[in-house]
């Protein structure tokens, strides 16, 4: 089974985010890491190529030259070959380019799944997985929480409001991952080292004129000012008459 | 916007309510132009269009495909897109919608917001209001570019009541390669947590899963309530990660949220912080929970919940 696993380096969801110059993430102080989506990806492609018994896990990431160490963990935990698309204007870039360039960075390549993260945890769009499936002309299930391969045909089980959704493509599929499709693991010392030998390539990419343009980062309106109401059963009758009184919801 | 296309979400043969919130949108859009609005159902519905109408559709597209799949879903209203040499594509920023978006932006080598809060027609483009990072902060995007896709957060957008009915237009519908064989209701009726008018979530307050009976209850005394969790009670196990709120959950604006034992990590804040009431019930007078809430109550779950429930159930009586 060939994979390739697209990742992206994000800050991390216990950042307090600072806005610069009003448009972008201030990144002084933030931890970045590999974005939490994309480690079930990760794992995904490992666990089909050795149930496979064959293949290669490729894994690409369009970002600064910082993705490296990402990928760099990525090929610790068993992907054998990374590729970074390199841009320092990387962070700035919209989903919809994005997948473009991504496409075009991975057209002709032969594989038998396209695996990513339901969303990065930095843009929340979910948009890049299934737009790069498409410009490649590859079927996509999306946010799969189950997935069975077999004789060429993916079924895959995806969360839906209310329930699940079963689906089911040919292969080569792409696929974006969902928590609970598996149990990602850690890379170990000896996959640590085994890391610094494997192939990193880097490509400058040209980035073309954007799709979407960023006006501004704000931070959302603050919420008005609450209040306690009281302690223990005693003030549930004052909260319900808030809730319908005062906030007209009930 | 002299033409705006909405693609509609069906479930069971009917129009969801998110995407009549989408027509709304999408009537205002039109309207700051006299342009029109046209409504696309790909899979077999019932289709009603006095009500459609009303939300916002001059045109309802009727393919009447026997079952959804998302490529042949964003081929068909793609090709549509071209022919009506549409400005804008709309749909709802359910999982159904953010699996399309960008699908049908890649047909239509555009641009795409997803999760927008605000849209507004300007001479440029489509700028649009979104949350990112999980909610921390917002950011302001145009989408340039002949058309633009965005997908809408539900209950940000209203349908539009008028006094008119759609134009059926029978159209076919693209082929897809990958197919929803079918669709397995969760365990009870609730409705979904992110598309709930009122959550009512619990956390590790509650001590143990044994006791989410009690906001059970709760939830069964507030009409169209749905249950939410905190991350942790979700990671403990307690609770499917289906109902888990947060930035690596799933982001809801209720009109009502009920915090109950959650202490406020950022990442549930996140989450929910958009929701337009909310009430924290916690033990901890310190918890950071209190800080974002409007109403808060120190105290017990075991005895502040049943307390309410029962006290709902006697007002809304």
């Amino acid at each position: 089974m060939k994979s390739i696993v697209f990742i992206k380096r994000v800050p991390s969801t216990t950042t307090q985010v600072r806005i610069q110059d009003g448009v972008s993430l201030d990144p002084s102080g933030v931890e970045f890491e590999l974005n939490p989506y994309d480690d079930f990806a990760v794992e995904e492609a490992l666990q089909q190529r050795e149930s496979a018994g064959e293949g290669a896990v490729t894994a690409v990431s369009f970002g600064t030259a910082d993705a490296r160490k990402e990928l760099l963990t990525v090929l610790a935990k068993g992907a054998d070959e990374a590729l970074l698309l390199e841009s320092e204007r990387a962070p700035a870039v919209d989903g919809a380019t994005t997948a473009s360039i991504l496409a075009d960075a991975v057209r002709g390549k032969e594989f038998d799944l396209l695996l990513f993260g339901k969303q990065a945890v930095d843009r929340d769009q979910h948009g890049v997985g299934p737009a790069v499936a498409t410009l490649l002309g590859v079927p996509c299930i999306s946010e799969v929480v189950e997935i069975k391969i077999e004789g060429g045909t993916v079924h895959a089980k995806r969360e839906v409001e209310g329930g699940h959704e079963e689906v089911e493509a040919p292969l080569p599929c792409a696929i974006t991952c969902h928590k609970g499709l598996n149990e990602p693991r850690f890379a170990n010392l000896k996959g640590i080292m085994a890391a610094k030998k494997k192939p990193m390539e880097t490509i400058q990419v040209e980035i073309p004129s954007p799709k979407v343009e960023v006006l501004s980062m704000e931070f959302p309106p603050e919420r008005p000012e609450g209040r306690i109401i009281g302690e223990g059963a005693e003030a549930v009758p004052a909260l319900v008459d808030a809730l319908r009184n005062e906030a007209k919801v009930l | 916007m002299s033409c705006v296309l909405v693609l509609l979400e069906t479930r069971d043969g009917q129009v969801r309510p998110t995407s009549l919130e989408a027509l709304g949108a999408a009537r205002d859009l039109a309207d700051s132009s006299s342009g029109t609005v046209h409504a696309l159902a790909v899979e077999e519905a019932d289709l009603d269009l006095v009500a459609l109408g009303s939300a916002g559709a001059d045109h309802v597209h009727a393919c009447g495909a026997e079952a959804h799949s998302a490529d042949g879903s964003a081929a068909t209203a793609a090709s549509l897109a071209r022919e009506l040499d549409a400005s804008v594509v709309l749909l709802a920023a359910t999982i159904r919608g953010r699996d399309l978006l960008g699908r049908i932006a890649a047909k239509l080598d555009s641009g795409f917001a997803a999760d927008c809060i605000e849209i507004q027609a300007s001479d440029s483009g489509l700028e649009c209001l979104r949350p990112v990072y999980g909610g921390k902060a917002q950011l302001r995007v145009r989408v340039t570019g002949q058309v633009a896709a965005a997908s809408l957060r539900p209950n940000h957008f209203n349908p539009a009541d008028r006094d008119a009915e759609a134009l059926l237009v029978q159209a076919s519908a693209s082929e897809g390669s990958a197919k929803v064989l079918g669709i397995h209701a969760g365990a009870g009726d609730r409705p979904d947590v992110a598309e709930a008018t009122i959550v009512v979530s619990g956390g590790r307050g509650l001590e143990s899963a044994d006791n989410w009976h009690i906001l059970e209850d709760l939830a069964d005394a507030l009409p169209g309530a749905a249950l939410g969790a905190s991350r942790a009670v979700v990671d403990a196990g307690w609770r499917p990660h289906g109902e888990q709120v947060g930035q690596t959950g799933k982001t809801v604006s209720p009109e009502l949220y009920f915090a109950v034992g959650i202490s406020g990590a950022i990442q549930h804040l996140a989450g929910m912080s958009s929701s337009k009431v909310i009430v924290a019930i916690n033990k901890d007078p310190d918890a950071p929970i209190f800080g974002h809430a409007t109403y808060g109550i120190v105290g017990e779950a075991s005895e502040v919940v049943p307390a309410l429930a029962a006290e709902i159930r006697k007002v809304l009586e």
